[in-house]
């Protein structure tokens, strides 16, 4: 029988340390609605997302009163966008619509964001492909709630250069398009190595064509609850300290597998994956780099980080495996600049730079995220940063991104804001050394020897 | 049968599980385990209940819970069992 200690624990977790389900994604496959007549296209996507969305979130408010846990964002993932426009979209103008139709499709339902703009062109572009890429900085100009990615790399492929090129100058101009709000645009657009098909974060959310019909993913969150467990064993062992993280995350993650469960049963749609990253929000005490401190460093990027955040993202798995039934997604800890207090502290103190956070994107799941940099960024140098993350990714066998808002107009010292869950930053310096002569190079690199596993 | 746990916790007075307890008496509410303790003047109760037979849905009660806790002077929650099984048992 639960007891009057228990059920304050959980309830001060809530109230007190930021415990939260970060997002209830419903991924929807768009596959049925493929034809090859545009507005007929446009019409059959529309009608598929507000059709099995709609009650989403009446269903999260309805879990929230139930359960007594926020559920901050419920939000909407769909099939890339690349695929399902190949036949009818001949112009990145054609994939600009679809982007329109999403955005209205979002608003009608209620959701906050809804991920899938994407492309997956690990090993090549095919003419499609290429299109909705060009046609990004429009699309995100001209829409509010669309998020947009690209996985230009895999262990299983390589990487493909001719798009990571491409992208170097999409990022530029996606900032360029949106630069009266500090460049916000590229906050929607993310470039990813081993892309998961069942992320439920924004903005890389999309649900990958290996899925169903229709799926629920779900996010949870509790930077502030691991942090406050771990107030309580300063000074203690590597073995205090990494059960305790564990135990913590079984915990967080229970929650995520609840509102999960329950989600899945009242919308009817199979429960897919609990997401169990540590997500931070801007919010004070719900931060990845406080505990990233908590564990032992004056500041995130001082010496010891890189060790500190693979012992945290490890323990969260270890933790959070043991709870849910099924696990996926990023699954580890996440260190977005913009969204996380600490780290914006740590870039201001002159702590932590783009080359720290790139060690540690090789032990955590995300990658170099929500960073501002300065508007005068080369594209190719932007691109050269893009694939050094693909290259982390590939070697590795893991999931790398980057997200990375050249800010038009604003310097090193100037600080960006984006606000609500997109926080602000300080905009950070980064090597400016040319790397023209790599980056316009044709093709791709190829897989890794290590990926010829047979 | 789901049972919803309702918790109060604020500055101890006299009077508050009368008030509760009627409230949830004259709603069909079945309060099946009771526990309470006060740490330095702070009341602290967890009831487990069994609101089934309620002609008001969980939300409602909640809700009702909610003003009824402001009018005391306490906070009352009302939530369903398994955010607390989930998270404290395997």
């Amino acid at each position: 029988m639960i007891n009057l200690f228990e059920v304050n624990e959980t309830n001060k977790m809530i109230s007190q340390e930021n415990l939260d389900v970060r997002t209830i994604t419903l991924g929807i496959s768009l596959l049925d609605c493929i034809t090859d007549n545009l507005e007929q296209l446009n019409e059959n996507i529309y009608n598929k997302i507000t059709t099995v969305a709609d009650k989403l979130v009446a269903t999260g408010k309805e879990i929230e009163r139930e359960f007594g846990i926020p559920i901050v964002n419920k939000r909407i993932s769909v099939t890339p966008i690349a695929l399902v426009g190949g036949s009818a979209c001949k112009t990145p103008e054609d994939f600009v619509t679809i982007a329109k139709t999403l955005d209205r499709a979002a608003k009608t339902v209620g959701v906050n964001f809804l991920g899938g703009y994407s492309a997956l062109v690990s090993k090549g572009m095919t003419r499609a492909d290429e299109n909705l890429i060009r046609s990004i900085p429009q699309a995100l100009a001209e829409t509010d709630f669309v998020c947009s990615s690209v996985n230009v790399g895999s262990t299983k492929c390589g990487i493909d250069m001719d798009a990571v090129r491409i992208l170097g100058d999409v990022i530029l101009e996606t900032a360029e398009l949106t630069k009266e709000h500090d460049s916000l645009g590229c906050a929607k657009l993310v470039v990813f190595c081993n892309a998961p098909d069942d992320n439920p974060f924004m903005a890389g959310a999309f649900h990958g064509v290996t899925e169903t019909d229709a799926i629920i993913n779900v996010g949870v969150s509790g930077p502030g609850v691991v942090k406050h467990a771990l107030e309580e064993v300063r000074g203690k062992s590597f073995e205090v300290l990494c059960e305790t993280i564990k135990k913590t995350a079984f915990k967080v993650t229970r929650v995520g597998q609840l509102v999960a469960q329950e989600a899945s049963k009242r919308l009817g749609v199979p429960f897919g994956i609990v997401d169990l990253s540590l997500a931070p929000t801007p919010a004070i005490g719900d931060s990845v780099a406080d505990i990233l401190c908590e564990i032992g460093l004056e500041y995130a990027g001082a010496p010891g980080t890189t060790a500190a955040l693979a012992l945290l993202n490890d323990q969260v798995k270890k933790g959070g495996v043991m709870a849910s039934s099924y696990v996926g997604g990023l699954s580890g800890a996440f260190i977005p600049v913009s969204e996380d207090q600490g780290m914006i502290d740590a870039v201001r103190a002159g702590a932590l730079t783009i080359e720290k956070l790139e060690a540690m994107t090789c032990v955590c799941s995300v990658g170099l995220d929500m960073i501002a940099i300065p508007g005068s960024t080369k594209a190719t140098t932007i691109s050269g940063i893009i694939a050094d993350e693909m290259a982390i990714g590939m070697v590795n066998q893991k999931t790398t991104a980057v997200r990375l808002i050249p800010v038009i107009g604003k310097d090193v010292g100037e600080t960006v804001e984006f606000g609500g869950l997109l926080g602000y930053a300080p905009i950070m310096p980064v090597n400016n050394y040319s790397c023209d002569a790599f980056v316009n190079r044709k093709g791709r690199i190829p897989a890794p020897i290590h990926s010829f596993k047979n | 049968m789901k049972k919803t746990i309702i918790t109060v916790v604020g500055k101890d007075t006299v009077g508050i599980i009368a008030k509760v307890c009627t409230y949830l008496a004259e709603n069909n509410v079945n309060i099946l385990d009771i526990s309470q303790t006060i740490v330095q003047g702070f009341f602290n109760m967890m009831m487990v209940t069994d609101a089934t037979q309620s002609p008001k849905g969980t939300d409602e009660i909640a809700e009702e819970l909610e003003h009824l806790g402001e009018e005391i002077g306490v906070s009352i929650r009302c939530q369903h069992e398994d955010i607390f099984n989930m998270m404290h048992r395997i």
